[in-house]
């Protein structure tokens, strides 16, 4: 008794220590922080100052004079500002990251269903593929497509002639450019409205699966409305879609779609590499489904196409998601390593050429982070709201 | 109905072997490779996959490759007008990749440095070790001082200093991942421990600092060390080159890692907490004594993952001016005297070739311990 | 009384017999499994299967809705012959109800929407008539007012009994149930064969691995006895349970019973 007492009675003071002590601790850490930042602060002014470099964002209105070799959106060296640039090179690391997200993915999706196929050499391929790739460090490969493959293709002289008129040289891909009449909008209406009734079709069969219980098979109908609709609107209104082919000069190409062997290596490498990653990741979510659901499914009478599409695909792609948008993150990150080839992604453009230029590295590089992180942290608030949704559902 | 209802087996049947067709070789085949028409077509698709592309290969790395001479012999001649892999050139340059300019004379130092390293991973790697706390420290305290000593030099005891300029190959390679990962370790479990910690400004601070290094690239943060650190500190104290290069690599690896020992931490059930402070242990030793050696080991497949990717990561320090391994591949192979196509792809597969041995030895070696683990849950 | 109930007058078109198993054999690899299995299940006929683990008991039953291949012998399950002919082997399962040992509800559905899953794919049902015919096992298993939730809300046992009431919305003529209480808590396991014992007294052919001896005793029209992957005995459970012949069964009742 006497023992119990004496602890409770000890209880609250130690506890107030301790409380004392973690605000004395946090307080501490506090002024640690700040002041590692005001000496921070003081030395970088001082040794700006002896070097001669300005501060502030002042110079994202100043022209950029320098060039970037390939802008989604009007650029030029001597007009065009780095703030402009700074436009430039995001858009150029979103267009590279946005193809290679589709095409990793897609490849990552044979490769993962691949690797769990009964078929004994289908899977060990597979195996062997996500293997060789996850274990090469990406760069090696960046540098390796770029170098190795597309700068040892023929010169201009040489190029290999493509189907359709397109030219492949160590310059870059060279593709007939489609080029759209005015009335190639029509097409674009009739692509909507087949889309349109595409989902509206969906929709009323299963409205009515629900009222009579007949399934209908859309894939036909769809099809039709998506591709075919388009298409015979297309030749009504006179193939509104010429192509401007590529022409080869004497000392270049003219005319043309190009694609920069720098775009491509990047969009090669990056692509082959994730998929790997993306192959696992699908693995593991359709391991992770419990072969007794399956089981049990089949067991009901349903076929093994239906078993997958309402029992193991819905499952599975809950374990998928949240796995599958952090491999886009790092595709997205790693497609940074573009400046160790020249393509004018954010990095080389701005923690590059920028920086180089104007010297001010502690703007560049904060603005630069800046971007990756909000990628970063949007995403991420995403994917913690799928969370909470899934978990919603389940309850 | 009685005679229909009973039935009594009187004697044992004898165990059969499986039908012949399904069975042995034949069987295994018919069920794996030919099971069905759909399948039949993919092995055939398979077979010619592998028909086209490891034939030319092995051609090519083996072959026709060119084993010894310089550049000439590696080029298209009479008599080998399809030349294979030029590994002559590797056979000249190999030196170099292995240690960049490190003075030819102090070369042993690195060689002793790579032995010392070797057996400190062997004794850690193993096991079933004897004395694995001894080798922790031996990893993380003794080793990083000895190497220091080595490969920098200490005058005193008569080792001239080697500036970190002339470094390069596989040993900055192995400095930068060995270094990232005798801080990442430590430095991990600490932001870990601080990002589940009550006191809010310590886990704050833990939560920006691991969610800043993981939401932007490994570029990014190299550029920040080797541009903006010489800014932020007094123009005296400026570190060099790959000092400011390896302490991006160490912060970029400890948030990494810091994540995933944090994993293994919330693994740990309520239970190991409550039975350690029931028996009256401090926060300090709850988490030093009962609860960091469980997470540890149940986590520790993920923590060499952790050292896997940054193995590979090594190479982005290649983008900052540093002559790692693969650096020092570019640069050979762009020497004039030996430039072609062919010397570059011969670059190229040799790097990756010890990219992948070293990542594949380490991923086997996760492998390896993943079952072990399940094993001994299971 | 319960075992007084079979009705054969609403049987007529179909066969008596409504599984017959003849020499069937099954390997896993080199490892025989099921040994010359002679079997033949009336219609209306309750069996209840024991045997010791590993006996192959679970892979007999999962041969009959062909979740199992086998290699020699066959099985004709209400006059429709199993081979790999998916169209059989679909047809089997639609008149074929099974229930698992670990329930194995779809976790990503809600009661109802388990229940009504395969009537409304397999059986092309409009959805309206499905559940009304969910709800109407539902209640028969005596949950009705769970059917919105989501299994993982479930207990054990009323798990089980949805897993029961998913098998019985698609109206099936035999019921296969995989030792479908040992994975329960002891208080759930009345429930759950009160549930079974109520099937009993429909007149349903059942197949059932179970332990349970109680439930043998009360509702089984045979009990079988296997061991390594072989039948070794089959008798009325009055029979089964007073005078067991062979000597294995002798000693795993023992074992069981005390
Ligand atoms: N997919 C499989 N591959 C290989 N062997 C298997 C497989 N499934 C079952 N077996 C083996 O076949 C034998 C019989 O298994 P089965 O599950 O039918 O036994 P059981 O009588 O149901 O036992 P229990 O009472 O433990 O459920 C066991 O020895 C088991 O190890
Ligand atoms: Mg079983």
């Amino acid at each position: 008794m006497a023992d119990i007492a004496r602890s409770s009675a000890a209880r609250p003071s130690r506890r107030h220590a301790r409380n004392i002590g973690n605000l004395a601790l946090q307080v501490a850490l506090v002024a640690i922080v700040l002041g590692l930042i005001a000496a921070a602060a003081h030395n970088a002014a001082v040794n700006m100052a002896k070097a001669n470099i300005a501060h502030g964002f002042g110079f994202w209105n100043n022209t950029a004079g320098f060039d970037i070799s390939q802008a989604l959106v009007g650029y030029s060296a001597s007009a065009s500002t780095f703030g402009r640039a700074f436009w430039v090179g995001l858009l150029n690391t979103l267009l590279v990251s946005a193809v290679a997200i589709v095409l990793s993915t897609a490849l990552g999706f044979i490769i993962g269903i691949a690797r769990l196929s009964h078929n004994w050499l289908v899977s060990r391929l597979a195996g062997g593929y996500v293997e060789l790739i996850r274990n090469i460090p990406l760069l090696l490969q960046i540098l390796f497509w770029y170098n190795a493959v597309l700068k040892s293709l023929p010169e201009l002289k040489g190029s290999v002639t493509l189907p359709f008129g397109g030219f492949l040289n160590n310059r870059g891909l060279f593709l007939p450019k489609p080029v759209f009449a005015p009335d190639f909008s029509a097409v674009v209406i009739a692509l909507a409205i087949g889309v349109a009734c595409a989902l509206a079709l969906r929709i009323w069969a299963r409205r009515r699966q629900e009222r009579t219980g007949e399934q209908v098979y859309l894939l036909g109908p769809t099809l039709a409305l998506i591709v075919g609709l388009p298409f015979i609107v297309f030749l009504v209104a006179g193939k509104p879609l010429t192509f401007g082919i590529p022409d080869m000069g004497r000392f270049n190409i003219r005319g043309g779609l190009e694609i920069l062997p720098e775009f491509a290596a990047l969009l090669i490498a990056l692509s082959v590499y994730t998929a790997a990653f993306i192959a696992e990741v699908v693995r593991a979510g359709v391991l992770a489904v419990p072969a007794g659901q399956t089981e049990a499914a089949q067991a009901l009478g349903l076929r093994s196409t239906t078993t997958l599409r309402l029992v193991v695909v819905p499952q599975a792609m809950r374990m998928i998601v949240p796995p599958l948008t952090s491999q886009y993150l790092n595709l997205t990150k790693n497609s940074s390593l573009a400046v160790a080839i020249g393509y004018p992604d954010l990095v080389q453009v701005f923690a590059g050429s920028v920086l180089n230029i104007t010297g001010q590295a502690v703007e560049v590089i904060a603005i630069t982070m800046a971007v990756y992180l909000s990628i970063s942290l949007v995403t991420s608030l995403l994917m913690s709201l799928y969370g909470r949704m899934v978990a919603v559902v389940e309850r | 109905m009685a005679s229909d209802t009973f039935y009594l087996r009187q004697t044992p049947l004898v165990v059969l072997l499986p039908p012949r067709a399904r069975a042995g070789v034949l069987g295994w085949l018919r069920a794996n490779l030919f099971s069905s028409p759909f399948n039949i077509g993919l092995t055939a698709i398979c077979v010619i996959l592998i028909a086209w592309v490891v034939p030319p290969l092995l051609r090519f790395l083996l072959v026709n490759a060119t084993w010894s001479g310089d550049r000439a012999a590696c080029l298209p001649s009479a008599d080998n007008p399809h030349p294979g892999a030029c590994w002559a050139f590797v056979r000249v340059w190999l030196s170099y990749f292995v240690y960049g300019f490190y003075p030819i004379a102090q070369r042993w130092r690195v060689d002793l440095f790579f032995v010392a390293l070797a057996f400190g991973i062997g004794w850690l790697a193993w096991l079933r070790a004897p004395r694995r706390d001894v080798a922790a420290l031996y990893f993380f305290v003794v080793l990083p001082v000895l190497s220091l000593i080595l490969l920098c030099g200490f005058p005193l005891i008569g080792l001239p200093g080697v500036s970190t300029v002339l470094w390069g190959g596989v040993l900055v390679t192995i400095v930068v991942a060995t270094v990232g990962m005798v801080c990442s370790l430590p430095l991990g479990i600490l932001l870990a421990l601080a990002r589940r910690s009550q006191i809010p400004v310590v886990k704050w601070l833990a939560v920006m600092f691991i969610e800043f290094v993981r939401g932007v690239p490994l570029i990014t943060v190299l550029f920040m060390a080797s541009v903006m650190l010489p800014l932020f500190v007094p123009e005296q104290l400026s570190p060099d080159k790959l000092l400011r290069a390896l302490i991006g690599v160490a912060m970029f690896a400890s948030a990494y890692m810091a994540e995933v020992i944090r994993a293994g931490l919330i693994a740990i059930p309520r239970g190991q907490y409550e039975a350690a402070q029931a028996l009256g242990l401090g926060y300090w030793r709850t988490t030093a004594l009962v609860v960091l050696p469980q997470a540890l080991r149940v986590t520790l497949p993920n923590i060499v993952n952790v050292f896997i990717a940054l193995f590979k990561d090594t190479t982005l320090v290649f983008i900052v001016g540093i002559f790692d391994f693969l650096r020092t591949i570019e640069a050979a192979r762009g020497d004039p005297r030996w430039t072609s196509p062919i010397v570059s792809i011969t670059g190229y597969a040799f790097a990756a070739l010890f990219y992948f041995v070293c990542c594949y030895g380490m991923s086997r070696y996760v492998h390896g311990m993943e079952r072990r683990l399940a094993r001994r849950s299971g | 009384m319960v075992q007084g109930s079979t009705d054969a007058a609403d049987e007529k078109a179909r066969p008596e017999v409504a599984v017959e198993i003849a020499g069937l054999n099954k390997w896993f690899g080199e490892f025989h499994v099921l040994r010359d299995i002679n079997l033949n299940v009336a219609r209306g006929e309750r069996i209840v299967i024991c045997g010791p683990s590993g006996s192959g008991k679970s892979t007999l039953l999962r041969c009959i809705n062909h979740l199992e291949d086998w290699q020699t012998g066959r099985i004709v399950v209400d006059g429709i012959e199993l081979n790999d002919d998916p169209r059989q082997i679909v047809a089997v399962r639609r008149d074929v109800g099974m229930v698992f040992q670990h329930f194995n509800l779809f976790p990503h559905l809600t009661v109802l929407e388990n229940c009504t899953l395969a009537p409304i794919w397999v059986r092309q049902m409009p959805k309206r008539d499905a559940e009304a015919v969910a709800m109407k096992y539902l209640e028969r298993v005596r949950i009705p007012e769970q059917a919105e939730k989501y299994p993982a809300r479930l207990s054990g046992g009323q798990q089980q009994r949805v897993a029961i009431a998913r098998a019985l919305c698609m109206n099936p003529n035999i019921m296969l149930f995989d030792e479908p209480t040992s994975a329960l808590d002891p208080e759930m396991v009345k429930e759950v064969l009160d549930t079974m014992v109520g099937l009993a007294s429909d007149g349903i052919t059942m197949l059932v691995v179970s332990h349970e001896m109680g439930f043998a005793r009360q509702v089984a029209d045979r009990v079988m006895f296997m061991a390594d992957g072989q039948i070794l005995e089959i008798n009325e459970p009055k029979a089964f349970f007073a005078h067991p012949q062979h000597e294995r069964t002798r000693l795993f009742l023992q074992q069981i019973l005390h």
